[in-house]
């Protein structure tokens, strides 16, 4: 039942969305408003359909329903209902039609907002939101259509990938994920609409595109952020980044949305890289588009690559028409988007900005010659060569500690030219605190130059930080009489997009102090132990008690109980590591158990085990500060939010 | 629009796609390997698990690949932990044995890990039908550039390794191989009484 209703409901939104995509800029040429309406209820119609087709799956991964091929292929009745529900992304089928719905939300949101708006820059951004929308919906019917029909029915299916099922956290990545990456084609439409429109040369496009790419990567960040943080509790490896292609996937486009962040500042007060920005934006699409195809089409060997058949094609075409359009476009477009404005001074905001733009730009970059290359490699030496954790840390780490470094000198310096005595009295005392933060980092015990500049930078631009805020604060304590708390506040309040701006900064810094710590100062032990035994870890015991077994509905789950002791002898907390056997896979899945600390984690990972239960092999790893890159990471959103708060701005006087 | 340098900039996409094109046509899971083609790496290891008549040999005897020169070799890398490897077993011991009194020889070769728990493997498996020799200090794996368990090498009448197979291997994909390559010695060597050319695919 659920099948037919979801495979008839993505057929009629095929051809609602190819009517509306050509019907909209028909009725824009011809000025004729009425079909335009037409044509933008063909947008909402698109999305009450893609809904119909979420529910339709959603139904029948919940209800079991074996008859549709979907849930045939990652349903099972012993999984639990969450991880169900979740299957729903676990793979190609499925994430394609959470791909569509949520590029289906996009755009219906994006029309209810911007529909009144004068021009032709809506209508035209729609059609290339459309555009987009029915390659999707074409996957959706075609190569990857969830719904197929299977018979018999099979009674009982093999469950999602165990990987997925493992952690509470795969029911929150991937959603995030998508809605970060999906919605970068929101600014990628207005800058082609615009440029469909003639209205490039105008600006006020640009804050538009602002808000809804501070959106996406607010997303993307809690996105990313987040697949860290579940790598790090599921895989068993102690870690979090390994320069995996689809990490880098979905690396690149936040790189050049964060620089595209910071250069639509230029142009708004200056005038300056408009060009620059329309290929930022452009760029980021095209780079998630890029990311899928690596992901979804197997050109690329990785963990997160799904099975594929035929999509890869249909992706291949995609993405050579989406950077012909765009090339065309913007090339074609160039000579309007002259720079207006120049650089004043070599000492001022929009030099530091232009520094961190070139940064960006030179790490995005890195990041794709690294992903890219094996399949460069073997292209023109007929040898495949992967390009490993090696190339990317070296490559990568001048470009983080400089942009660290960058985000402080920003701040302090103001726009077009500085005052004379600028480097004596804001750049250079802040000095003080990056000494003092790299100096409390080695007397704590990190060694290692890199992490001891990234302290020193962290400490230096977090002090700029610390004072932008108390300089703002302490102006509005002394001049309205407000408590120090609600001068705070109000500072913020009232310049939400500078001030958000920081707050992400400063989650930036703690993400930054959590990644030097945990890699600068790691320990790591393996032991076979027998019950009873212990190992110790630098200030931390893990003695184990025993090992056991358990049969759960859907798995076979084998466990270590390891006590867990302070120096001082008392028990801190009893650590489970697992492996998990699923039927479905040939591979027990490891599930470490972490006790976390604002100071330290202690992650234990069970590596293998004696069956009589007699000895248990046990991977220990002390880590400190690693939670600070989740907080950070937190910090970093609530900063996006922040500055979301800031309406579009319109030329007026900022109330008080 | 200028549409000169739309055209341009329009060129700069050919390469980026073409890249991708034939990025299509390659597989990323495939592991480049040098053996195919060439004389397989001997080894002389003793044999731990003798499987079953008529195709055992006494646990302690030493097997020899160069002593099978002149015969099919079918050689596949195990271990007890290794899980693909259970899915591989029942069909690699069901042909071994169906090639019994032919020019075929099957040998397992134990890969990082111990007599006993490869022994008490065997059991809990239902038996192995061909003999499994011990390489305890890895030799031969590290000869055969091993990506890991299992692996299975297959060498022809001339000693040259004519199949690699990574992960596990199916037993129709098994009898294809050793089929070709029997109908191959026999063409050569009309001596040959190609008992099974009849289910050979071309």
């Amino acid at each position: 039942m659920m099948g037919p209703l979801g495979h008839g409901a993505l057929l009629v939104a095929l051809v609602v969305a190819a009517c509306g995509m050509l019907l909209i800029p028909i009725a824009t040429r011809r000025k004729r408003r009425d079909w335009q309406l037409i044509g933008y209820a063909a947008v909402h119609t698109n999305f009450l359909l893609l809904t119909v087709a979420m529910i339709a799956m959603v139904t029948a991964l919940v209800t079991h329903d074996f008859s549709v091929s979907y849930v045939a292929q990652v349903g099972s009745r012993a999984t639990p209902l969450l991880y169900t529900i979740i299957s729903l992304w676990g793979a190609l089928e499925g994430s394609i039609l959470l791909w569509g719905w949520v590029l289906a939300l996009y755009v219906s949101a994006v029309l209810w907002i911007n529909q009144d708006r004068e021009g032709d820059l809506v209508p035209y951004a729609m059609t290339v939101l459309l555009g987009v929308m029915l390659f999707f919906v074409i996957l959706l019917v075609g190569p990857a259509n969830p719904f197929g029909t299977v018979f018999p029915v099979p009674l009982d299916g093999p469950g999602p990938n165990p990987l997925l099922q493992n952690h509470w956290l795969m029911a929150v990545h991937p959603p995030l994920l998508y809605m970060g990456y999906v919605g970068m084609a929101v600014p990628f439409a207005f800058a082609m609409g615009a440029m469909l429109a003639g209205e490039v040369a105008q600006d006020g496009w640009m804050r538009l595109v602002r808000r809804w790419m501070l959106v996406s990567w607010g997303f993307l960040a809690a996105a990313i952020i987040a697949g860290m943080w579940w790598s790090y509790e599921v895989l068993g490896w102690g870690g979090y980044w390994a320069w995996d292609p689809v990490e880098n996937a979905s690396f690149m486009p936040w790189l050049t949305a964060t620089a595209y962040l910071h250069s639509a500042m230029v142009q708004e007060r200056r005038g300056m890289l408009r060009l620059w920005n329309v290929n930022l934006v452009v760029g980021t699409f095209v780079l998630t588009i890029l990311g899928t195809f690596l992901t979804r089409s197997g050109i690329i060997s990785s963990v997160h690559a799904f099975t594929t058949g035929a999509i890869g094609y249909y992706f291949l075409s995609f993405i050579a028409i989406v950077l012909v359009m765009a090339l065309v476009m913007v090339a074609g477009n160039s000579e309007k988007l002259r720079t207006v404005g120049t650089l004043d001074s070599a000492l001022s905001r929009e030099t530091a900005f232009l520094g961190n733009n070139l940064l960006f730009t030179a790490f995005t970059f890195t990041v794709l010659v690294g992903t890219l290359y094996p399949l460069v490699s073997e292209a023109i030496q007929g040898v495949k060569v992967s390009v490993g954790e090696p190339f990317f840390n070296r490559m990568s780490l001048p470009i983080m500690v400089l942009l660290l470094f960058l985000m402080g000198v920003g701040p302090a310096l103001p726009w077009r030219s500085a005052p004379p005595g600028v480097v004596r009295d804001k750049l250079l005392p802040p000095i003080v605190g990056g000494v003092l933060l790299a100096a409390v980092a080695f007397l704590l015990g990190s060694r290692g130059g890199w992490a001891l500049v990234t302290f020193l930078f962290v400490g230096y631009s977090a002090t700029i930080t610390f004072r932008e805020f108390y300089i703002g604060s302490a102006a509005r304590h002394r001049a309205h009489g407000e408590g120090w708390a609600t001068a705070l506040l109000r500072l913020v309040g009232a310049n939400p997009r500078r001030y958000g701006g920081y707050v992400a900064h400063l989650g930036i810094f703690i993400v930054a102090i959590g990644i030097a710590a945990s890699g600068g100062s790691r320990l790591e032990r393996e032991a076979t132990l027998a019950p009873g035994d212990s190992l110790t870890l630098g200030d931390v015991t893990v003695a184990l008690r025993g090992v056991w077994g358990r049969q759960e509905p859907q798995r076979y789950v084998i466990g270590a109980t390891l006590e867990l002791r302070s120096a001082s002898g008392a028990v801190i907390d009893t650590l489970a590591p697992r492996m998990n056997f699923y039927p479905s896979s040939d591979q027990p899945v490891p599930t470490p158990d972490v006790n976390s600390t604002v100071f330290r984690d202690v992650y234990a990972n069970l590596q293998t085990f004696r069956e009589d239960g007699s000895t248990a092999t046990v991977k220990l790893i002390r880590e400190p500060l690693v939670s600070w890159i989740w907080m950070g990471g937190g910090v970093l959103v609530l900063g996006a939010l922040i500055s979301l708060l800031a309406g579009p701005r319109r030329r007026e006087p900022e109330a008080a | 629009m200028n549409w000169r340098r739309a055209l341009v900039a329009a060129l700069f996409a050919a390469p980026v796609i073409g890249l991708f094109a034939w990025g299509m046509t390659r597989d990323p899971k495939y592991i480049p390997s040098p053996l195919p083609g060439r004389e397989g790496p001997t080894f002389a290891l003793e044999v731990f698990a003798p499987g079953v008549p008529p195709i055992a040999r006494p646990a302690g005897d030493t097997i020899s690949l160069a002593a099978f020169r002149g015969q099919i070799v079918v050689v596949n890398f195990w271990a007890s932990w290794c899980l693909a490897c259970r899915d591989e077993h029942a069909d690699l011991s069901a042909t071994a044995l169906r090639y019994a009194g032919q020019p075929v020889q099957f040998v397992g070769v134990l890969y990082m890990d111990q007599i006993e728990p490869a022994l008490r493997w065997i059991t809990e498996m239902g038996g192995q039908t061909y003999p499994s020799v011990n390489d305890p200090r890895s030799r031969a794996a590290i000869d055969y550039g091993l990506y890991g368990v299992p692996e299975t090498f297959i060498l022809d009448a001339q000693g040259r390794v004519a199949h690699k197979q990574t992960g596990p291997i199916s037993a129709g994909l098994l009898t294809h191989l050793v089929d070709s390559l029997l109908v191959a010695a026999g063409a050569s060597d009309t001596a040959a009484s190609a008992p099974t050319a009849g289910t050979v695919s071309p």
